[in-house]
């Protein structure tokens, strides 16, 4: 069979399934379409809160990022894995006490402000707004890559399917699907990786084949020290060596890693289980599935460099695999005989170099590039597409709580019945499905570096005003919100300065200490603590029965008298 | 529970948060950005330690992290006879205007 029908029967198993999950799991209350009604058992919810997060990006983009930016990489390995630690030890446990159903609750009731839980509105919905863009434009690219339709019908595919389970089913309807989805991306991203680790090295971990020695076929020796040779013999940076000077990594690592704790579609997995044990519980088996993938990303790197630079360096161009015409035609991969020597020269030196390669082509094309069987590059496209579609639907669903309960609800109608509001947060939805499949056929240029600058902004915003809210008890309604502001508002300039005002500027000496717009983050969230903080002291406490909900949610039940 | 012995749980929980912070800190930021290039020097099979740490180890390290939380956690629960699995009830039943009550 070819790979487009291998496609399109995983497709259509694999969306048959998720429709199937989202009739089963339909909500009935505000507390089902919210939360789950809080009884997702934690394992369930680690399964989750995994799919939630990994995004297009994560799935697609981040193996091929690796690849070029080598050791650099780091920053998106630990601070997407990082941030898990924050979210265990310092939110989960505490806002599952708490026990409501938003962020922007907790910010309202914490800070006693309507104004607070307004500003954490707007962050909720800017945040999430901007993610979801990237993920219908992910799900767009995936359909019309594999099965040769346009991006709009692409989007409109994804649109529907999402759209379908979210507005029936609500968290309860989505926290099912992700447990699916979390599955098939899993065994997609794995088979390959198993495949290729196993070819080029014999050992069928990629963990581990990542540091091993590679077989007879590709020429011997440790796999890394190979791929520092070619590196440095094509005029490439060394792999295994950094190019980012040490701040701007570590600021970068900082910002995604206070950005993930502070993300409100990732938070708010953790109101859906039972009590704060279970929320404890489903961190560390959130992580573990997040390690699986992310501990393996970084061998699919070294891997899929290797085998790229081995299968196209010095062949000549009529001779080269099926795979780099079908990519060609996709203007994934360009070759452009600089030296008309009839041969593909892939160098270092952007002179000489002839070959353009975009980062995606990592995972997308790696099945290809190491000759693999039909049917495990079909399985990548379902893969991409439970990512894209899970984490779509997590945020649309942010989107619409933020509406239905905490603009209407909490802060307008205070008047409207269960069902009225249910009926909010459905049409909330289906408004921002429109949109954010509007944004992913239509993308303006800058929604893609948007995205990652999320992280930024919400590292800024909640994750300060969150922990202080926890673990500060004479923190009041004044200083979160100066902090919140000044954090958002700090970061949001610097990068809209940098990214579109005076992109010109936009390099290390032009950067504020060095930082670039991605890190900017982590110097936001100092901001907002420093001002928070300041503001607090000069402001009265706040009152009694505030500080009380601080006590309570410091302890995660009630004791029991034995 | 009395107030001393809520404050004392606190107490304890802000030292196993801050102990285990610590080696976040240190495994992440120390070992895989400040000080990655001299533990390059080591070398183990076909990694040096710092690449290693900076794009597996640190991963694995996380991981135990939350592991070695949730056990600290769980005694502690059980030393103040904390039980957690009384909040099972829907969070509807519980809000503001309660707790002021």
């Amino acid at each position: 069979m070819s790979v487009q029908i291998w496609t399109f029967v995983f497709i259509f198993l694999t969306f048959g399934l998720y429709i199937g999950i989202a009739i089963k799991s339909r909500a009935r209350s505000t507390s089902e379409f919210y939360v789950a009604g809080s009884g997702v058992p934690p394992l369930a919810n680690g399964m989750a809160t995994a799919a939630d997060w990994m995004s297009a990006a994560s799935f697609i983009s981040m193996a091929g990022l690796i690849s070029f930016l080598g050791r650099d990489g780091t920053f998106y390995l630990m601070g997407w894995t990082g941030g898990y630690v924050l979210l265990a030890l310092l939110l989960a446990p505490y806002l599952r006490k708490f026990g409501k159903f938003t962020v922007p609750d907790f910010i309202g009731d914490r800070y006693y402000s309507k104004t607070a839980r307004l500003i954490a509105v707007f962050c909720a919905i800017t945040i999430s707004f901007v993610y979801v863009c990237g993920q219908m434009q992910g799900a767009g690219i995936v359909f019309s890559r594999f099965l040769e339709v346009d991006i709009t019908t692409g989007v409109v595919i994804g649109m529907a399917i999402v759209f379908f389970y979210a507005v029936m089913g609500g968290m309860k309807g989505i926290t099912y699907t992700q447990v699916a989805q979390y599955c098939v991306l899993i065994f997609a991203f794995m088979v390959p990786a198993i495949f290729i680790s196993i070819l080029m090295t014999g050992v069928p971990i990629p963990q581990i084949g990542f540091g091993s020695e590679l077989t007879e076929g590709f020429g011997g020796g440790y796999l890394l020290d190979r791929l520092d040779g070619m590196s440095e013999e094509l005029g490439f940076a060394t792999y295994t060596e950094g190019q980012r000077s040490t701040q701007d990594v570590f600021f970068i690592t900082a910002a995604l890693m206070f950005g993930t704790a502070g993300l409100p579609h990732v938070i708010i997995r953790f109101f859906t289980v039972p009590n704060v044990r279970d929320a404890r519980r489903s961190a560390g088996y959130a992580l573990i599935f997040i390690a699986i993938l992310y501990t393996t990303a970084p061998a699919v790197a070294a891997f899929a460099k290797t085998n790229l630079i081995n299968t196209v360096n010095n062949v000549e161009y009529t001779s080269v695999p099926e795979w780099f015409t079908k990519w060609e035609a996709t203007n994934l991969i360009s070759f452009n005989d600089k030296n008309n020597d009839g041969r593909i020269q892939y160098l270092g030196d952007p002179e000489a170099n002839e070959l353009e390669v975009n980062r995606d082509i990592m995972v997308l094309a790696n099945p290809e590039i190491a000759g693999l069987p039909n049917w495990v590059v079909a399985l990548v496209a379902a893969g991409a597409l439970a990512a894209a579609l899970s984490t779509a639907a997590g945020l649309l669903l942010v989107i619409s709580t933020a509406v239905a309960h905490d603009l209407m609800k909490r802060s307008f109608l205070p008047a409207i019945s269960e069902r009225q509001e249910l009926l909010y947060a459905r049409i909330a939805i289906f408004i921002a499905v429109i949109i954010a499949g509007y944004v992913g056929i239509n993308p303006p240029a800058y929604v893609a570096q948007v995205v990652a600058y999320a992280f930024g902004l919400a590292a800024a915003s909640f994750f300060p005003a969150i922990v202080l809210g926890i673990f500060n008890k004479r923190m009041n309604k004044q200083g979160a919100i100066t902090g919140m502001l000044a954090g958002f508002l700090f970061t949001a300039s610097y990068i809209i300065y940098f990214k579109t005002l005076n992109p010109s500027l936009d390099n290390a000496d032009g950067w504020l200490l060095g930082i670039s717009p991605e890190g900017i983050g982590t110097l936001g969230t100092i901001v907002n603590l420093a001002s928070s903080y300041i503001v607090s002291r000069f402001t009265p406490e706040p009152p009694r029965e505030v500080q009380e909900i601080v006590e309570n949610i410091r302890l995660p039940g009630e004791a029991t008298e034995r | 529970m009395s107030d001393n012995n809520a404050q004392s749980y606190w107490k304890s929980n802000i030292k196993i948060v801050l102990a285990l912070l610590s080696v976040w800190f240190f495994i992440s930021f120390g070992c895989g950005i400040l000080f990655v290039d001299t533990l390059d020097n080591i070398r183990f099979g076909g990694f040096k330690l710092g690449f290693w740490i900076a794009q597996q180890g640190s991963i694995f390290v996380f991981v135990a992290l939350i592991y070695i939380y949730i056990y600290f956690m769980d005694k502690l629960d059980a030393k103040y006879n904390l039980e957690t699995t009384r909040l099972e009830k829907s969070p509807e039943g519980y809000s503001l205007e309660e707790d002021k009550k």
